[in-house]
């Protein structure tokens, strides 16, 4: 479980990035972030990783964080970023994936297993041994999420999985992400995304939560998205899904 | 391509070659870095006229070449940039030492030639040795074969990670010289007004990638230690080779063997 209790961040003194935020994210659950450039999404998610420190109590599986509790909570939440080149700095992909699971002591043949059968869940296998700069975007982002997944976080937060990919690869992502188990807080301006994968949506604006609540009346308010610089997805604007 | 391009294609090459396959690449890593280490210092210890003496040593690196399928002329092709200034070190040699040496027909051969062309030849093999070790050797096994020689962690992972970020800050550079080149038509290389700009912009850009690398790394639970490939166990294929290698480097340096073999054939 996720808790933000009162939670503030600013990067200067003059304005604050997220101020006095609060919700909870059950275990399970699957968030989507959404609201304009500059709303806070990405900063909720580096506070929640610990990689920058706001005000306010921040608590993940009853743990608060804090400099003693950051690796722990850090092995429970998987982070895709949104450039996968960002996440991928190994030559392949196979050492990309070993990276998490060996850092976190587990054995070579655990790890062996764990990178095996996120491959074939996934049905990468064929990336396994590939160069991470030989690889297609669609790819590249799919080889992202099974580093993540091979660390076998209770947790997962992704940064517009969606984003610069090809309708075929994009509903791989999709598809993937559904399948899921875990909790998972996803942040990005693909509403048509949101609205397949979340169940739950927190609207953001300049840093405040507007609206909090079932993913398909947030995302059916026009109303309330017009207000907030964003637009109904393309699903229920009339355009084929 | 462009240079840039070729720069980034050049560097994942060294990494496709280093992992590729051969007897010299199954060898372990730590006996090819002792090896190297081993020619290098044996090829810099020969006195600076021994010209003769040191031409034995060129046979480590043409063989392994050989062994490892790798074309020298690949070698020399991406040292090209580094030659010239190895070769330009002993330049001024003629001129500080006019000694003669040895008489070439009607030639005089200062001591100051000989020992140019010795210099050059150290630097070329030392050159070629190290090219050899990286190209038949990850550069991640080359750091856990360091650390394995207690070298301390964050030397090795600043090697590592200097390895990663000339990617990165190549990347950055194609990206920003396409975008100025793009509004500059017409225009040869980088305007000498938009060098501060352009380098700060660089840097700036870097940092920012170099930062979400990093914490990508952070949170896949790295604490410091680079976790390296796994090194297996040397064998004792690895330990023939270190061994026969430094006996024959030592063979070379002591015993004057062109000489021998000169007086062999011409007696």
């Amino acid at each position: 479980m996720i808790q933000f209790q009162n939670v503030s961040f600013s990067y200067d003194s003059a304005q604050s990035v997220v101020e006095n935020l609060s919700f909870t994210i059950g275990k399970g659950e699957t968030v989507g972030l959404i609201g304009a450039n500059g709303a806070g999404k990405s900063t909720i998610m580096k506070l929640l990783l610990g990689l920058i420190q706001g005000q306010g109590e921040i608590t993940v599986d009853g743990l608060p964080l804090n400099k003693q509790n950051i690796p722990a909570i850090r092995q429970k939440i998987g982070f895709v970023l949104q450039d996968s080149d960002n996440q991928m700095f190994m030559p392949t992909v196979y050492e990309d994936m070993i990276f998490g699971p060996r850092n976190y002591g587990l054995s070579k043949e655990e790890t062996e297993r764990r990178v095996d059968d996120v491959l074939n869940r996934l049905g990468l296998s064929e990336l396994k041994h590939r160069y991470n700069h030989k690889i297609s975007g669609g790819e590249k982002r799919m080889a992202a999420i099974a580093t993540i997944l091979a660390m076998e976080p209770e947790m997962i937060l992704m940064d517009e999985p969606s984003t610069a990919l090809d309708p075929v690869n994009r509903r791989t992502v999709i598809n993937t992400i559904r399948q899921l188990p875990q909790t998972k807080l996803i942040a990005s301006h693909d509403l048509d995304m949101i609205l397949d994968t979340c169940q739950r949506v927190i609207l953001l604006s300049h840093g405040n939560i507007v609206a909090d609540g079932d993913a398909e009346a947030i995302l059916r308010d026009k109303a309330l998205l017009e207000a907030n610089r964003m637009e109904l997805p393309f699903c229920l604007q009339g355009y084929p899904h | 391509m462009d240079k840039l391009s070729q720069a980034q294609s050049e560097l994942r090459e060294m990494d496709a070659l280093a992992a590729s396959d051969s007897p010299v690449h199954r060898l372990h890593p730590l006996c090819k870095l002792l090896v190297t280490v081993c020619y290098i210092v044996t090829v810099v210890s020969f006195p600076k006229y021994d010209f003769t003496g040191l031409v034995v040593m060129v046979l480590y690196p043409i063989l392994l070449f050989q062994a490892a399928d790798i074309p020298v002329s690949t070698c020399f092709y991406k040292l090209r940039v580094v030659l010239p200034l190895v070769c330009a070190v002993g330049l001024v040699n003629p001129f500080l030492d006019p000694t003669p040496w040895m008489q070439l027909g009607n030639l005089t051969v200062t001591g100051g030639v000989v020992s140019m062309v010795t210099l050059m030849m150290k630097g070329i093999f030392s050159l070629m040795a190290s090219f050899l070790l990286i190209a038949t050797t990850p550069m991640d096994s080359l750091c856990a074969a360091l650390r394995k020689l207690h070298v301390p962690s964050i030397l090795t992972t600043l090697l590592l990670l200097t390895y990663r970020y000339i990617g990165v800050m190549l990347e950055q550079v194609s990206v920003m010289t396409e975008a100025y080149k793009l509004r500059a038509p017409g225009q040869k290389g980088i305007h000498i007004s938009a060098w501060g700009s352009f380098l700060g912009q660089l840097l700036l850009r870097s940092m920012d990638r170099a930062q979400e690398l990093y914490d990508s790394m952070l949170l896949r639970g790295f604490q410091g230690e680079f976790f390296y490939a796994d090194v297996p166990p040397c064998k004792a294929s690895g330990i023939v080779y270190t061994l026969v290698c430094v006996l024959a480097f030592a063979v070379a340096r002591l015993v004057p063997v062109t000489s021998l073999l000169g007086n062999l054939f011409v007696g």
